[in-house]
């Protein structure tokens, strides 16, 4: 690992200052950065360490939401009283992912930014768009099993390997981010990009901006919601597929859709047209299956991953069918 | 008061659990320098240069070692020696010799550090040029080398032509990677012209012999010590190429040298389990008798060396077969060499034959279980000899009985766990040979009632410590606690390697003639001090056998499949094991539970994964290379039937440490099958093989 210099800004501001120095990176928890020092993939000259900044609280926002500072652990966030609660989705979401000693490590902004665990992104010695742009792309005709059938482009078809980021999705979460102009907020479906032909670039985050904050709006009367992840071993994997949906039920009736998928994406992905079909209908299992085909509808598979087409509908299927499970009779 | 048979804890126990326990990575010597390979990043081609600068300007580089300034090595001969016994390695060439490269990760540097992390970025800075060929890659297709006839009997081709009930099918296993969780490593010190190496070896002896022949200097002064291992699985067994890395860099640069395979290099330098195409063909009378058996195999190896995964070892004594056949073959490919791994042979083979044999019992409509027992010969129809002890029938009865399989419904997909999860039951057998090396041990009787025994073998974690303690004990009647067990270094008595499940078996002919003779020796000399040494031969190797040793279990799987999730786990598996007298059933135990959870792993999970087109190992690490997990991990029924074998040593006792392996994946294939329908002949069954 290359020599590095650390530092450990006390504030916010410090921090941002820092992290604008040539060959500077942010550092959270800690569990992807440290990961790709080992891999040379990250070869950071500063490494700002985010440990000192505070930045840990969740707490209640104004409007009777919730705001989860970006320094937050993700096992302090899944197991909160008022996560687990109003929010069993993020709970959900954020338990099926890692395992307990990565979720006590890890942050919720390091969530939000983790990057994609395509093979060759990872490895320094094979090209890679999004690490070396306009260097091509192995994975096209490669290895491919775990990658993107949704938002993909001749460019790249990395993952999003984030499970938090997916019920983040569903619940329009907003991330604040602070630079020293002040803070402007994104809501979070708007926050990641598709590859296009600019892979390396994964978010709207601005050089000198900090990732603060995600607020969560607040939970919606007689809401439900469900996170559901399909893989091949039962833990301490990645996602195939995965779902996230919420709803409210207003009448035997299915309002307030959100519907999100991860593990077939390059970017945590909002099935908006699947969840507007939804929208004011009663749940049925063949309205289900018209609304995994349309998330799915342009969704592009190759040799080794086509299987997560067929897989991402079955498992938006399974993730309606128990979440409304209650109102069928 | 004696405590074989009993459930004994750990003797070594709380040196592990405290930490206490040393493995070769743990001795930091004074002085020491780390050492950090380079490797290619093709797998086929030339090495045309190194450029050295940014490498050796990093602060702590002490020296770059490669092919133009490594001390040429010599490879240890392959074929037998007249100075003593064959020098087991699988690559043989020695590290840094040319520039031919032949597979991906091949050292091409060492660097060597005051630090560990100076090392590793000097190794990162090593910039290689090279000239890339096509590597030889496709898998399956024809092998590349003649096919070799191990075993034949009757008329194989004319039998199963003339049989009213035939399967002819292919089946393949990937390419698996051990993956213990303590990494490769050697710590290398030399003093007055010897070196000690600090080795993580299953076979201490064999080590001395081949690292000595290597380094040109008398076996006498190699010293080999491995106290403990963080297990191997076969990966171990002989030497790799750090350990001649480490040994002649630390003789050159006259300071200890450690080096420490990284993750990613344990999938590349230090052996793989090989991919297998295994053609079988069984058939059988319309009554269920099976006529004919063929299983023509072969493995992938390397460039330069042999590995031969003999899939068919256990075929010829399985079943009554009249008509067999066994052939292997070789397909060379630009991976590094294959190596042992856990069961070797016979756990590809036997997913393979009793696959088949599945296969064949539906074919027939036959319960598998009555199959298998309607076929159970009744001598090794290939040795033409008696069994020792074989109670595989009753593995089989007493496993159903303990499953429930009376209640099992034959059609596919009609039995069920609640409205969503469709069940699958499936069985397959196991056997595994229970043969000896030759072990020396001796034993000090001390005045304080106390004794130490030694010997030249080591415990690679499957409780060897506590089965010497036990069996000295015994030997020497006084309690467990006052035995002393001291192994893994080459200055011992020369002991077993740890490999094909013989440890245990070999051990106790030597403990009990070494305890003899420090009785005799006490009788003769009186007082309270003697000691005793005890030899015992090999019977690994014997050419005219009298018996056929081999031990043999049964395997029955309970799988849930939720179509609607494409999502299958298993549920259960009881397993009953004929592995002679168990000495401890509670180490026993453990090394069958271990080897179910990886039956569990290579059938729905494990696989090196290469690209296609470079041939570099792609999923190097343990989050993209998958094993079962601790949620993965079924509930386990384990019964030992517990007949002593007398044919092997004086208590009966055979060895455990593969056996729990073989069958396994092929009583999941079975039961994924009777769940879904789909016969998944290529491991691992992974979710796309099922969603159809």
């Amino acid at each position: 690992m290359k020599l590095f210099e650390l530092r450990r800004p006390a504030d916010p501001l410090e921090a941002i200052r820092d992290g604008l120095s040539p060959g500077a990176r942010f550092i959270a928890g800690g569990t992807t950065m440290v990961d790709l020092m080992r891999l040379d993939v990250e070869r950071p000259d500063v490494l700002v360490d985010l440990n000192h900044l505070g930045l840990t609280d969740i707490e209640r926002t104004a409007d009777g939401g919730v705001r989860l500072g970006a320094m937050t652990r993700n096992a302090d966030v899944a197991h909160h009283p008022w996560i687990v609660a109003e929010y069993p989705v993020l709970s959900q979401a954020l338990l099926s992912g890692a395992s307990a000693q990565l979720r006590n490590a890890a942050t919720t902004g390091g969530n939000v930014l983790q990057r994609t665990r395509c093979i060759y992104f990872r490895d320094v010695h094979a090209a890679c768009n999004k690490r070396v742009p306009g260097s091509g792309c192995p994975a096209l005709d490669g290895y491919h099993r775990n990658l993107a059938v949704l938002g993909t482009s001749a460019n790249c078809i990395a993952t999003n390997p984030s499970d938090m980021n997916v019920a983040l999705i569903s619940l329009d979460a907003i991330v604040s981010l602070r630079s020293s102009e002040g803070q402007r907020d994104v809501a979070f479906a708007e926050f990641h990009r598709e590859p296009g032909d600019t892979p390396e670039c994964e978010t709207v985050l601005r050089p000198g901006e900090l990732l603060a904050a995600i607020s969560l709006p607040p939970a919606r009367p007689h809401a439900r919601s469900y996170y559901l992840k399909l893989r091949d071993r039962a833990s301490y994997e990645f996602a195939l597929a995965s779902t996230a949906v919420t709803m409210s039920f207003d009448d035997r009736t299915m309002r307030d859709v959100r519907l999100a998928l991860g593990g077939v994406a390059t970017r945590p992905w909002p099935a908006t047209q699947a969840a507007q079909l939804l929208e004011g209908r009663s749940p049925e299992p063949k309205l289900f299956r018209d609304a995994a085909e349309l998330a799915m509808l342009g969704a592009v598979g190759r040799p080794q991953n086509r299987f997560k087409i067929e897989l991402a509908k079955r498992c938006i299927v399974s993730a309606l069918a128990h979440v409304t499970a209650a109102e069928f009779v | 008061m004696s405590t074989i048979g009993q459930p004994v804890d750990r003797v070594d126990g709380s040196l592990k659990v405290t930490g206490a326990a040393t493995y070769a990575a743990d001795y930091r010597l004074a002085n020491m320098l780390y050492g950090v390979p380079v490797g290619s990043t093709i797998a086929a081609g030339e090495l045309l240069s190194l450029d050295l600068s940014a490498a050796r300007a990093t602060p702590g580089v002490v020296e770059i070692f490669h092919h133009d300034n490594f001390e040429k090595l010599r490879e240890a001969p392959s074929g037998d020696m007249p100075d003593g016994p064959d020098p087991l390695v699988d690559e043989r060439r020695p590290p840094l010799s040319d520039t031919t490269i032949r597979y991906y990760g091949q050292y091409i540097a060492l660097v060597v550090a005051e630090t560990f992390e100076a090392a590793s970025e000097g190794a990162m800075l090593v910039r290689a040029t090279y000239r890339t060929t096509d590597p030889a890659t496709p898998l399956g297709g024809e092998p590349t080398g003649p096919a070799r006839e191990e075993n034949a009997r009757g008329d194989v081709d004319k039998a199963f032509a003339a049989a009213p009930i035939r399967i002819d099918a292919v089946y393949e296993t990937p390419v698996e990677t051990h993956n213990p969780i303590e990494l490769h490593a050697t710590v290398a010190a030399w003093a007055d012209g010897r070196v000690t190496l600090y080795e993580t070896t299953q076979a201490v002896v064999n080590h001395r012999r081949v690292l000595s022949i290597m380094l040109g200097v008398p076996a006498s002064h190699v010293r080999v010590i491995s106290h403990f291992l963080g297990s191997g699985f076969g990966g171990k067994l002989w030497p790799w190429p750090q350990s001649p890395l480490a040994a002649a860099a630390a003789r050159t640069l006259q300071r200890p040298v450690k080096v420490v395979v990284t993750r990613p290099m344990m999938f590349q330098n230090v052996g793989h389990r090989p991919y297998t195409h295994q053609h079988v063909r069984i058939a059988a009378e319309c009554d269920g008798t099976i006529v004919a058996l063929d299983h023509d195999s072969y493995n992938t190896t390397s460039i330069l060396d042999d590995y031969e995964e003999s899939c068919g070892e256990g075929t010829p004594s399985f079943y009554g077969a009249p008509n067999l056949r066994v052939r292997s073959a070789l397909r060379r490919r630009h991976t590094g060499t294959p190596t042992a791994m856990r069961g070797p042979g016979a756990v590809p083979g036997l997913f393979a034959t009793e696959s088949a044999t599945n296969e064949l019992a539906d074919a027939l409509q036959i319960d598998p279980v009555q199959l298998r027992i309607q076929n159970e010969p009744e001598r090794d129809l290939s040795l033409k000899v008696p069994f020792s002890s074989r109670h595989y029938v009753e593995c089989l009865t007493l496993g159903a009985q303990r499953f429930g399989w009376q209640n099992r419904s034959a059609e596919v997909g009609s039995m069920r766990a609640g409205d969503d999860t469709v069940l699958g039951w499936g069985v397959a057998g196991a056997s595994w040979i229970a043969e000896r090396f030759a072990a020396d041990v001796s034993i000090e009787l001390r005045d304080d009632d106390s004794a130490e025994i030694r010997c030249g073998t080591q415990d690679i974690g499957t409780g060897t410590y506590t089965m010497f303690a036990q069996i000295a004990a015994h030997e020497l009647a006084i309690p467990l606690e006052r035995v002393h067990v001291t192994l893994g270094d080459t200055d011992l008595p020369p002991g077993p390697i740890s490999g094909g499940s013989m440890v245990t078996a070999s051990i106790i002919p030597a403990i009990v003639r070494a305890a003899r003779s420090a009785r005799e020796q006490l009788a003769r000399n009186g007082g309270s001090k003697a000691t005793g040494h005890g030899s015992s031969p090999a019977t690994f190797g014997e050419e005219q056998p009298t018996v056929s040793r081999h031990s043999y279990g049964a395997h029955f799987v309970e799988i849930g499949w939720q179509p609607q999730l494409g999502r299958l786990r298993v549920r259960r598996i009881v397993t009953v094991m004929d592995a002679g007298r168990i000495i401890n059933p509670k180490t026993a135990r453990n090394q069958i539970a271990g080897a179910m959870v990886m039956g569990v792993g290579m059938a729905l999970l494990e696989e090196t994964i290469y690209d296609p087109r470079t041939l570099e190992p792609l999923n190097r690490n343990l989050a993209d290379y998958m094993v079962a997990t601790n949620a993965d991990v079924p509930s386990m029924d384990i019964t030992f039937l517990d007949y002593p074998d007398m044919h092997v040593n004086e208590l009966g006792a055979r060895g455990v440490g593969e056996i729990g392996l073989a069958g396994v994946a092929a009583a999941i294939a079975a039961a994924a099958h009777h769940a879904t329908g789909v016969r998944v002949r290529a491991l691992p069954i992974t979710i796309e093989k099922l969603l159809l």
